[in-house]
């Protein structure tokens, strides 16, 4: 049987561009752009929080004694979620690609799978890399460089979570030991923010990991010693990920003397702090973060953790069920995409 | 019991019920001939490229006389005079607020347009400039009414009667300003328990009506008491029909909005922003609406 061969070239796409331009292309001379406007320090300071709505006082106190009485302005209770909407494989030129809707809040997630050089600690993994593009659709605060504030926040995150040893097995990756192996570039666009922007993140980056498609390579040896990447002519004979282990994150806002999950903009501007947990699907947290101005009673943490893993388990169960849906239609599946 | 539900998305269904519509309206895209008769004079919304008239935005073609306009179904607020608007105050300047009211500009509150506290008449002195912050305060809702309108297209407001003034408690809901239905009152008392200002800018607000209607207090004094669960609960399944009203681009007015409250009784409240549930809420409003009609 007779196989191509293909050198590395061909597989990868340009490395001088940078990680976020191998989702769009246009990326890259938006970055051009932004660094010659260069905005003054102190709307760069003003834009650094999240795309923020004012409320009058009035209105905060209704959302705060609505919350006490676990009846919140859309008639959700403390632990529900929104109405997600979860479709993947949207963007075809990616290896793995979701597009998450929860409530308002639109996510766009693409994994790109590219041959590179283990990390001299780690020679035989492969590893994630990360990027988060605030695109200037969400919100006319993100336009220029404010959105970057927010997406090295929300990358510094994802490290974080992806940094416990089982999430993703990088073994798998690995094509050469010390030699090489497959980096996956995760990018990550916000369409529209409508709050809670952690949550949907980690559940399209779950999403597009369980889409991802990496091609099945081998590496041949010559005579005089140099390495040659043979590619598989099957377009379908690829490995795929195991997501079992790969944590979703949940956001516990705390709003008076309770704590809600899924915030919109509104509650999120009552909260004064918040607690990102990410939890496995067996329950287990792999990590916390606290986020906001005000402080937490450790009592209260306790309470949310407990909270947070709760509902993550549901979120992994919920998410594993349409996933195995959208995969058993298959080819029958009716793309709805961004035109739908 | 935490629940999360998540689904595969479906694709937009056109819309829903074949009515018999009223005159045929003539709607255009960007790109679109109207007429290639040259006698037209060209309004907004139009432009002349070899000869015809094309429209430039995407809404209904309005003829008066020779002249064609193209109106905008989505766009910004534009303001008439005497329409009651609902905004939110931005700015605290020297004699006067900048209103929030989802325009092309900032519309303007005038110290000269509010009611004093007391209902006194006399000119604003200095006392009342350097206590404007303790009337208004950035981040407040007020209902207003549009008193004029500057050359540059900008609103100046006034709320120089009772039933306007600073909003107290209740839920805020942005829609497109297309949907309001132009009508005699924008304040209505629902049956169902809650009251709603369908302010022609599109900001809808909802608030539990208050037992206290005869003393009107006009204004600036609000009410911080927590609301009543009953109340909470009309609210929230109030600001859920608006919400399903507006996905399937119905337009808003009290009896709408009232039977479509109807029709949601059956559901729990959070159920209502499920696509199916709020599809077949819709359907039903709009069986009633066409038996209204005729």
């Amino acid at each position: 049987m007779s196989e191509r061969r293909a050198t590395l070239r061909r597989l990868s796409c340009s490395n001088g561009a940078s990680h976020c331009s191998r989702l769009l292309e246009g990326t890259a001379a938006s970055r051009e752009r932004r660094k010659r406007k260069g905005l003054s320090a102190v709307r760069r300071e003003e834009a650094g929080s999240m795309a923020a709505v004012v409320l009058s006082e009035p209105e905060k106190l209704y959302i705060v004694h609505g919350v006490q009485e676990d009846l919140r302005v859309d008639g959700r209770g403390c632990e529900d979620y929104r109405c997600a909407e979860v479709e993947t494989d949207v963007v075809s030129n990616t290896s793995g690609s979701a597009r998450v809707k929860l409530g308002n809040t639109d996510i766009l997630v693409g994994v790109k799978a590219e041959m590179g050089t283990p990390k001299i600690e780690k020679p035989d993994e492969g590893y994630l890399e990360f990027c988060v593009d605030c695109s200037a659709n969400a919100t006319p605060e993100f336009e220029g460089r404010g959105g970057e504030e927010l997406g090295t926040e929300i990358t510094s995150t994802f490290y974080t979570v992806f940094s416990s040893e089982n999430s993703v097995d990088l073994k798998s990756l690995c094509i050469n030991p010390r030699e090489h192996c497959w980096v996956l570039y995760v990018d990550v666009l916000l369409l529209v923010c409508g709050g809670n922007l952690f949550d949907a993140i980690s559940i399209a980056v779950k999403a597009a990991l369980f889409n991802t498609r990496i091609p099945k390579v081998r590496v041949l040896e010559d005579e005089e010693g140099s390495k040659e990447i043979e590619l598989s002519d099957d377009p379908y004979d690829c490995i795929r990920l195991n997501v079992e282990n790969v944590p979703l994150i949940v956001t516990l806002s705390k709003i008076g003397y309770r704590h809600v999950v899924d915030a919109t903009l509104e509650e999120e501007a009552c909260s004064l702090a918040s607690l990102l947990v990410s939890v496995t699907s067996k329950g287990a947290l792999t990590s916390i973060k606290k986020v906001g101005r005000g402080s937490l009673d450790p009592e209260s943490i306790f309470e949310m953790m407990e909270t947070g893993k709760k509902v993550g388990k549901a979120l992994h169960v919920a998410l594993q069920k349409i996933l195995d849906e959208e995969e058993s239609l298959g080819t029958s599946r009716q793309k709805v995409g961004f035109l739908g | 019991m935490a629940a999360v539900t998540m689904r595969l998305p479906v694709p937009r269904k056109p819309a829903v019920v074949n009515a018999p519509r009223g005159p045929e309206k003539h709607l255009v895209a960007p790109g679109d001939t109207i007429t290639t008769d040259t006698g037209y004079m060209r309004g907004h919304g139009t432009y002349v490229e070899d000869d015809k008239l094309i429209a430039s935005v995407a809404g209904v073609v309005e003829r008066v006389n020779k002249l064609i306009c193209v109106r905008a179904l989505n766009t910004r607020y534009n303001g008439e005079v005497g329409d009651v608007v609902v905004g939110r105050i931005t700015e605290v300047q020297q004699k006067r607020w900048k209103v929030e009211t989802y325009s092309r500009l900032d519309s303007v509150l005038l110290l000269s347009s509010i009611n004093l506290p007391g209902g006194e008449l006399r000119r604003r002195s200095i006392e009342d400039e350097l206590a404007m912050r303790d009337c208004l305060q950035e981040g407040d809702l007020i209902s207003a009414e549009v008193q004029s309108v500057f050359t540059d297209g900008a609103l100046s407001l006034h709320t120089r009667s009772l039933k306007y003034g600073k909003l107290s408690q209740g839920v805020l809901i942005q829609v497109s300003p297309s949907l309001v239905k132009r009508q005699k009152t924008h304040f209505h008392d629902l049956p169902c328990g809650a009251s709603v200002i369908l302010g022609n800018n599109g900001y809808i607000w909802i608030y539990p009506t208050s037992e206290q209607r005869d003393e009107e207090t006009g204004g600036f004094i609000t009410n911080l008491e927590p609301v009543s669960m009953s109340d909470r609960e009309v609210i929230s399944r109030v600001r859920n029909c608006i919400v399903a009203l507006v996905t399937h681009k119905l337009m808003l007015f009290d009896t709408s909005i009232l039977y479509c409250y109807e029709a949601s009784l059956p559901h729990q409240i959070k159920d209502i922003l499920k696509p199916e549930v709020m599809e077949q809420i819709v359907l039903e409003t709009q069986h009633r609406l066409l038996d209204l009609e005729g």
